[in-house]
């Protein structure tokens, strides 16, 4: 009697997928690190998995077109003589010239002085183009420092002191040596094309006693008119909060591990930080406990998509969110309209994320001038208006549909969690029950 | 000459009254009394001033100053001069660390010792330290000179970009990409100006020794990754 052996179908390792090979490879053959641009790819509990419950019987909505529903915000309100108002809780996160193209800040700015709200430079300093295009622009104090100034300190409308990036809390920045154009260069004192680290840690303090003190240098510098923010990676969200506050801060920044970044390595991406969403309760917990909720106010980023994101975000404690990848995405970003050019750099629309290589075929994180003159700002600009304008309608009707006439009102006891996960990190109830894991029945 | 005491008037009031002073303002001799190591003091100046403190002030004295030239009779906490853009900040006794760190341009002048991390990431500041220097100072500096009449602390210059160091004395370790380099007469005419501004007789360039970057962490290789 002879045996027949029915093939087995090939199978792949789970553990030793697809991706996870090729990452070898590419190590093997290269000899560095993957450095890439764009946030944590894996998949991650996150806003979609919050739902809102909307009014019912026990709570009666707004009339959409009638009834206002609010959404300006203002920052800084704790020691700043001069806060900022902004008509949507929605601003533009910190990405540097540099990381940027020219043209790309600019058309950031446009965007966002038509929906009213504000922009912010990144490492490498200010440029006059930037400033002369945002009306209301933050000033980014780096541990690089680069093209550090008081006049722009000056002629910011508020200072934000970045500590980490969610990203990649706990590290610095890099500028590969073919980003370097000599204005880049002049603007960093540094020569032309070589790579450029920023360190990960500032020059001049260590720990939130010494930010204190070099928050009142800020401060009396600019002779207490500026607000001043402190943005901090998701890494321990309730104390670097406590910390920030204490500091001095009148504005926190939380930004998740879905946060985007121009280059970093992607072992750190992927695997260093808290998703955003296991970032914000803790962070509202360290301004309630201090008393200090709506009075320091916070800013979420990391994975902002659209209104429902913002809306989630703000139920949950946040005064504002603020977009990186998603502002780059509206301006033209990653466009499959461009598929040929993506293919020809070895990717495919909506994968692109080398953008430390500046050959960007959208003309967005490049510094070439040719390829940066793809973008034409002013069109970029009122895309990005656009969609900051339907994110906010988003928004506005999912906060009247919850009864509330600010979005500032949405609140915790508006939403349910799809996964016991996200139930656990926005300490809501899990879908149809009333369990909040972690506080019992 | 306005004389202001800072243990009566707010450090606010001193900060604001310098700020304020108009192009051409015939107050340009200022004093303060009493800092008691108080933060902050004399910083932001955008005026052509002299500003002579008397006794010993805490953090981020002079922080980025430009034109004024301001004068510490005593000892000075962590960061003075920081990020200062142009001017002179001098300081009669010793500082903490990150003394001059990012600064810009202007000169920053040490009588005594300066603590560790002294030009940190300076960027076109010129620093000249009459004693010794703490460890990991010019830690990747950019450019500009420090130079120092004493010894340098572990790691000097690590990471350092274009700065160029010129120790006197004895330097304990060099850092990460940081040489001894020859000192050639380009060098020798700088260090020269450096001892002049700064107010030092007696001391030759020949004396110094000059450090600087070898240049090879300037571009990504992964055989020097021990180095990073
Ligand atoms: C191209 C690019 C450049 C960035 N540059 C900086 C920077 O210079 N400083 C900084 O604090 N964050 C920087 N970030 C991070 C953003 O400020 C922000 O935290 C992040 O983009 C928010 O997440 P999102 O991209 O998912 O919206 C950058 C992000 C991108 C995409």
């Amino acid at each position: 009697m002879s045996y027949h052996n029915p093939p087995t179908t090939p199978r792949k390792s789970a553990t030793f997928d697809d991706y996870t090979l090729s990452e070898i490879r590419r190590a093997a053959t290269t000899g560095i690190y993957d450095i890439r641009g764009a946030g944590a790819k894996r998949k991650l509990p996150h806003f979609d998995d919050l739902l809102f419950l909307g009014a019912s019987m026990s709570r009666y909505p707004l009339e959409g077109y009638r009834e206002k529903c609010s959404t300006e915000v203002v920052l800084g309100t704790r020691f700043a003589k001069k806060p900022i108002h902004l008509k949507i809780p929605i601003t533009i996160a910190g990405m540097s010239f540099g990381a940027l193209s020219g043209n790309a800040k600019e058309a950031l700015g446009r965007g966002a002085n038509i929906a009213g709200t504000s922009t912010t430079t990144g490492d490498g300093g200010m440029t006059p183009e930037e400033r002369g295009h945002s009306k209301t622009l933050v000033y980014q104090y780096l541990p690089s420092r680069y093209g550090m100034n008081p006049d722009d300190l000056r002629k910011a409308d508020a200072i934000e002191i970045v500590v980490g990036q969610g990203a990649k809390p706990g590290g610095g920045g890099m500028l590969l040596g073919q980003k370097i154009s000599d204005r880049v260069a002049e603007m960093r004192t540094l020569p032309k094309g070589i790579d450029q680290r920023s360190a990960c840690r500032h020059p001049d303090w260590t720990g939130p006693d010494d930010l204190e003190i070099k928050i009142l240098e800020l401060r009396e510098i600019t002779d207490w008119e500026k607000p001043i923010y402190i943005k901090v990676g998701g890494a321990r969200p309730y104390y670097d909060v406590a910390l920030a506050v204490k500091a001095g801060a009148d504005v926190v920044v939380v930004d998740g591990m879905q946060g985007g970044t121009a280059a970093t390595q992607e072992v750190f991406i992927e695997h260093v930080g808290q998703p955003t969403l296991a970032c914000i309760r803790p962070a509202v917990q360290a301004l309630q406990d201090l008393g200090m909720h709506r009075k320091v106010q916070l800013i979420v980023s990391g994975g902002i998509r659209n209104g429902a994101d913002v809306a989630k975000a703000l139920a949950l404690g946040a005064d504002a969110v603020a977009i990186g990848s998603a502002a780059l995405v509206a301006l033209g970003d990653n466009d499959p309209a461009l598929e040929s050019e993506y293919q020809a750099l070895g990717t495919t629309a909506g994968a692109y994320d080398d953008w430390h290589e500046g050959r960007d075929p959208a003309g967005i994180t490049t510094q070439d001038p040719k390829l940066a003159t793809r973008l034409d700002a002013e069109l970029a600009g009122r895309r990005l208006a656009n969609y900051l304008k339907v994110m906010t309608l988003e928004a506005q009707t999912i906060a009247r549909a919850c009864g509330h006439n600010h979005v500032h009102n949405l609140e915790p006891e508006d939403l349910c969690a799809l996964t016991i996960e996200a139930a656990a990190m926005a300490r809501v109830p899990l879908a149809g029950t009333n369990w909040i894991p972690g506080q019992g029945f | 000459m306005p004389a202001i005491d800072l243990s009566t008037t707010p450090l606010r009031a001193l900060n604001q009254s310098l700020h304020a002073l108009a192009e051409g303002s015939s107050e340009t001799e200022w004093e303060v009394l009493n800092p008691d190591g108080r933060h902050a003091v004399a910083v932001g100046i955008d005026a052509p001033v002299s500003v002579d403190i008397r006794g010993p002030v805490g953090y981020y004295c002079g922080g980025m100053n430009k034109q004024a030239t301001v004068t510490v009779h005593g000892s000075a906490g962590p960061g003075v001069a920081e990020n200062m853009m142009s001017g002179k900040v001098v300081i009669k006794g010793d500082v903490s660390q990150y003394a001059g760190a990012t600064g810009r341009g202007g000169m920053l002048v040490v009588e005594g010792n300066a603590a560790s991390r002294c030009g940190i990431s300076m960027k076109g500041i010129d620093i000249v330290v009459k004693g010794s220097i703490g460890h990991m100072s010019a830690f990747m500096a950019q450019t500009g000179n420090l130079v120092v009449l004493g010894d340098a602390g572990d790691a000097l210059g690590d990471s350092i970009y274009e700065a160029r160091l010129f120790v006197r004395g004895n330097v304990q370790s060099l850092g990460a990409d940081c040489v001894q380099k020859e000192m050639r007469d380009e060098h020798l005419e700088l260090l020269e100006d450096l001892l002049q501004r700064s107010g030092i007789t007696g001391v030759k360039p020949s004396e110094f020794r000059r450090y600087g970057s070898a240049r090879k962490l300037y571009n990504f290789n992964i055989d020097n990754a021990d180095a990073y």
